[in-house]
């Protein structure tokens, strides 16, 4: 089954006055339960292609599906539903708010989604333990580490069991260990539960551990590969 | 659970979340709330406070005003108020009219003889207004804030002599004991005109009333216009000046069990009615006091405006994440307002309670001699009580929820209409 379908995406930004080709006629599949790996300079267009499927940003032609949603017809609201129901989202830092503990952060997706407060708390706290936090649930951001906050945002990410999960340079701010913990913990969650990850980055590290690796250049995929698998951490 | 409920049950939830975010976001620069909640608190307690002792000082001039001059509903010949001379006289409250005026909701009545007279001492003459009055009943009232500062007060109806205020004894160049000459008109227009001696002078509050009006006793006054068992007006007081509406329905409906005769030559005006300046002192004052609010604001709205900006601009990224997560903008909107809201609440809360305690402290009124002369010209009294009013209460609430609310709506648009990515990608 097709998680994310894009056909013919482009996308230019103005940067002063000079056009600045984001996504260049770029055409992907990606089925249910991958682990993708966009790769590629800066302004290769693996985050603009990331924000485009997450719905995040609207491409100026092509087209997107979710599952079974047209993402580029969308208004701002429907967007903003999809992203709330289908999708969770890892970005590379200031992932959560910080006026709110690491379960309370959790359970925000939640909250909005409108779950009921006992269910929201009997999933928070298990994703907790899943995420190896158990014992934090009642710090704020500011009170967690890099890696520790890394892993409340894909706990959250992944509390609503979305189908998807996009993560932008999710370990940029980390030390190779809570790297790797992180990548541990993104393939053990896609194991589980058949989570489709996508994962925008240019760490070598998180790259070899995608089955499937996306190269992108100036806007266009230059390769799309499927690499033997480095199973050392499973 | 239906679709609907469960949609309120949703929207319940997000009220909930949104309320949380707001309470805590509100705390997260401590000084910078704090600061904006005393700068709201100081506020409202200026407009409320302020308010209660503007209110104060005119109630306390009104008050006076309507005492000594046209009492709180006044009954008179229906054409008194176009020519109030002595031919439009009406004849003393007698029969039903009598009963119904001693019935529950009048607190006092008096009948009173008042006409314009020229006065003349052995020095000069003056243009005065001539009251007669019962003494014994109208003291209180006429003398209001007043004093018998040499001679009596007059003793009787009978009473044959006059009382007169300092300022006009002072322009005629008379004294206590002197003899002066009253000359008025009766009904047939003839002058009559009497001697009397100044058997008393009062100091009064309203430096018009000394100037302007000379007492003596009514049935003397009425046996000079041969009128009687007639009067010119009859004042009827109810227990607050503010709210005669029963009081005005009572008299009226005392007119009307009169006789046809007597129902068809009188009639009753409240006393915004019968003294139109005193009625407008009331509208002014409640402008003024709108205005007063709405001003001091004006001066908080843009305090409150730059904490909601900054606070917004801090932000910004947090909001992109929210609405990168799926929070919808208009949610956003909504927590914005919600923190300026809590902010209000708090400030009002906490104004309301200083300024009720600060009426507290000085209900036994204010000592303002220093300054007696100014309020004195004013026709107010030299002790200032604040005077609390519901209504300015309930308007200066108003005003700063309501504007305030209309203040915090762009920062909360613009929180809200964020691109979440440019948001998001915004340096710290």
């Amino acid at each position: 089954m097709t998680a994310i379908s894009c056909k013919n995406l482009s996308k230019t930004f103005l940067q002063g006055e000079q056009k600045v080709i984001g996504l260049d006629n770029v055409s992907i599949d990606i089925q249910s339960g991958e682990v993708v790996c966009l790769s590629g300079p800066s302004g290769s267009g693996k985050t603009t292609l990331l924000n485009a499927m997450g719905g995040l940003d609207t491409p100026d032609c092509g087209e997107i599906m979710v599952g079974n949603l047209r993402v580029d017809h969308m208004d701002k609201a429907q967007r903003a539903d999809m992203r709330l129901n289908k999708i969770g989202f890892v970005f590379q830092a200031y992932n959560l708010i910080p006026v709110l503990t690491a379960q309370e952060n959790i359970e925000f997706v939640m909250q909005l989604r409108g779950v009921p407060a006992d269910l929201r708390h009997k999933r928070s706290s298990a994703i907790l333990e899943e995420v190896g936090l158990q014992g934090l649930e009642n710090r704020r951001p500011a009170q967690l580490s890099g890696g520790q906050q890394q892993r409340v945002a894909v706990a959250r990410a992944i509390v609503s069991e979305p189908t998807l999960v996009l993560a932008d340079e999710p370990t940029a701010n980390l030390d190779s260990n809570n790297a790797v913990q992180l990548i541990k913990l993104f393939l053990e969650l896609n194991q589980k539960l058949g989570i489709t990850f996508v994962i925008a980055t240019h760490d070598v590290r998180v790259m070899s551990y995608c089955r499937r690796m996306i190269s992108m250049v100036d806007g266009k995929i230059v390769n799309d590969v499927l690499q033997p698998l480095n199973d050392s951490l499973i | 659970m239906n679709q609907n409920s469960q949609h309120d049950a949703k929207r319940e939830l997000h009220k909930k979340t949104l309320v949380i975010l707001a309470w805590r976001n509100l705390w997260r620069n401590h000084r910078r709330t704090a600061i904006m909640l005393a700068a709201i608190s100081v506020g409202v307690w200026a407009m409320i406070f302020m308010s209660a002792l503007m209110r104060g000082m005119v109630d306390d001039m009104l008050g006076r005003g309507i005492d000594q001059l046209p009492g709180h509903v006044q009954i008179h010949n229906r054409l008194y108020l176009d020519d109030p001379s002595v031919v439009n006289s009406m004849p003393e409250p007698q029969g039903q009219l009598l009963k119904s005026l001693d019935q529950e909701g009048i607190s006092k009545w008096f009948s009173r003889v008042k006409v314009p007279a020229v006065i003349s001492s052995e020095q000069d003459s003056r243009g005065v207004i001539l009251v007669g009055i019962n003494p014994s009943a109208e003291r209180e009232t006429i003398l209001s804030g007043a004093k018998i500062s040499q001679g009596r007060f007059l003793e009787s109806g009978d009473d044959r002599g006059v009382i007169l205020g300092e300022k006009l004894v002072n322009r005629l160049e008379t004294r206590l004991g002197k003899r002066i000459v009253i000359t008025s008109q009766d009904p047939d227009n003839n002058l009559v005109e009497m001697g009397a001696r100044v058997v008393g002078i009062y100091k009064a509050e309203l430096p018009s009333q000394e100037e302007m009006f000379l007492y003596m006793g009514k049935a003397t006054l009425q046996e000079l216009l041969a009128i009687q068992g007639r009067v010119s007006e009859v004042a009827v007081f109810g227990d607050d000046y503010r709210d005669v509406t029963d009081l005005s329905a009572q008299v009226a409906a005392a007119i009307d069990a009169t006789d046809a005769f007597t129902k068809q030559k009188i009639v009753h005006k409240t006393w915004f009615e019968v003294n139109r300046y005193l009625g407008s002192i009331v509208n002014v004052m409640d402008g003024f006091v709108l205005v007063w609010i709405i001003v001091i604001f004006i001066a908080l709205s843009f305090g409150l405006a730059n904490t909601l900006v900054m606070a917004v601009f801090e932000r910004i990224r947090e909001i992109g994440l929210m609405l990168a997560l799926g929070m919808r903008p208009s949610y956003v909107t909504w927590q914005i307002l919600i923190e300026s809201i809590l902010l209000l609440i708090f400030g009002l809360a906490i104004g309301n309670l200083f300024a009720l305690l600060s009426v507290y402290a000085v209900a036994d009124g204010i000592d303002l001699s220093a300054v007696a002369k100014g309020f004195e010209m004013a026709g107010m009294g030299t002790t200032l009580y604040p005077l609390l009013l519901a209504k300015d209460m309930l308007s200066a609430n108003v005003v700063v929820i309501v504007l305030g609310i209309a203040t915090s709506l762009l920062p909360a648009w613009r929180a809200a209409h964020y691109d979440p990515i440019q948001a998001l990608s915004r340096a710290t």
